[in-house]
């Protein structure tokens, strides 16, 4: 079937099956930084927003996304470079698989709670895995991109 | 492999999506859909509640009113329903994955699952929520549970009833986002209720030790020792990957005790 999908504030239509998650019709239409990981909702790498909100596509029936707004990393442009800078800033990024939904997340946690404390950011990001840092470099960056107003 | 779905429909009524999902055996409700992947049933029709505006949460005088479609993050994060039952509710839903899957997940899809690694049926148990049909009508969580088949029928909305009391809640897993190895949830408001889940089968309440509990006029050490012989006895405990029948044995104990050391001690 063809479904009209809002993502990163442009419509377009897609030809998709009914059984098709949200992250395969994203991939196949060149959105490559929505990234394939676990696929089973545990890693978090191919979180996009749904209506504001982080979802793991990869369990999102693409069918009912219809009528509701997605984001991918592009959606944010600018946002995702501020916190790029402060992740180069203090070496929070290696090989950089995670970033896209990473940042998709930690915008999310901006608008709910700009002021988080480090465990709010710890619990927020538990379902975003990343095998590379170790994750205290990042808590730190996050933390600095939550106060950045620039 | 995916779950086969011949046809997918969105409807805007309950009426309509009731009438749909009776009309062949092979079709499903989809609700939040977050454990989806874990069937790979074939579907006639598949009947999203999406637009059904089942997606609010009601404070009124006597109850909490959940709809079946509200995410078990904004179950989470409702500082109302926080206020009440030393926020175990918000506590359970909590634990379960990461935001973003709490974010989809929905308390409907999570109590008609019946999923045995549940971390809320537990609290919904302790707290005596009650399950309204769209045909059946109003039934308790613990008739619903007890069932064999859920019934061919639409959830529409969870009530909780506001009492004032004490809970506890703990759930017991190897890292975050796995399951648990065992929840447990207590509840002390005019009686006592302990619920035990992931045992590793599904949620349930102990009534022995619930009201052997209850009808103590003061809790010693002696009768905390003895309500956890008889969870032990009552709720059958097994092995399986996350844990064994004897780690889980002493979990029991160790977080029983606690828990009832926590809702005895500390009055509201």
């Amino acid at each position: 079937m063809k479904i009209n999908l809002n993502i990163n504030g442009e419509k377009k239509t897609f030809l998709i099956e009914n059984n098709e998650y949200l992250l395969d019709v994203l991939r196949r239409n060149n959105y490559k930084s929505v990234r394939r990981g676990c696929d089973n909702t545990s890693c978090g790498v191919c979180t996009v927003l749904f209506d504001g909100k982080p979802v793991p596509s990869c369990s999102l029936l693409a069918v009912r996304c219809k009528d509701h707004e997605i984001t991918t990393v592009e959606g944010i442009e600018k946002e995702a470079e501020k916190l790029a800078k402060h992740f180069g800033d203090l070496g929070a990024d290696q090989c950089g698989y995670c970033n896209p939904s990473m940042a998709l997340t930690v915008y999310a946690l901006k608008q709910e709670n700009k002021n988080a404390s480090l465990e709010e950011i710890k619990e927020y990001l538990v379902g975003n895995l990343c095998r590379c840092t170790g994750y205290i470099s990042q808590h730190e960056a996050i933390k600095r991109y939550l106060g950045d107003e620039s | 492999m995916k779950m086969e779905i011949n046809n997918y429909f969105a409807p805007k009524k309950v009426e309509e999506a009731y009438e749909l999902f009776i009309d062949n055996e092979a079709n499903r409700f989809i609700a939040g859909g977050a454990w989806m992947k874990l069937s790979t049933k074939k579907v006639n029709d598949l009947i999203s509640l999406d637009r059904l505006r089942l997606d609010y949460i009601k404070e009124e005088n006597a109850f909490f009113e959940i709809g079946a479609m509200t995410s078990l993050r904004a179950i989470e994060t409702n500082q109302q329903i926080k206020s009440y039952y030393s926020g175990i509710l918000n506590q359970a839903v909590s634990k379960i994955m990461g935001v973003s899957v709490r974010n989809l997940a929905t308390i409907g899809g999570s109590v008609m699952g019946k999923f045995a690694f549940s971390d809320l049926l537990g609290v919904l148990l302790v707290l005596d929520a009650r399950l309204h049909f769209y045909k059946l009508g109003e039934i308790s969580i613990q008739e619903f549970l007890a069932m064999k088949r859920p019934p061919r029928d639409l959830l529409v909305k969870i009530r909780i009833p506001k009492v004032s009391g004490k809970g506890y809640f703990k759930k017991v897993s190897k890292t975050h986002l796995d399951f648990s190895v065992i929840n447990l949830a207590i509840f002390k408001g005019e009686n006592i209720k302990i619920a035990v889940g992931s045992r590793p089968l599904a949620a349930e309440i102990a009534s022995k030790a619930s009201n052997f509990l209850s009808s103590q006029s003061s809790i010693t050490d002696e009768i905390i020792e003895n309500a956890c012989d008889l969870v032990i006895e009552e709720l059958k405990l097994s092995s399986n990957l996350r844990g064994s029948k004897e780690y889980r044995e002493l979990l029991v104990r160790t977080y029983l005790k606690r828990g009832l050391g926590q809702v005895m001690n500390d009055e509201n």
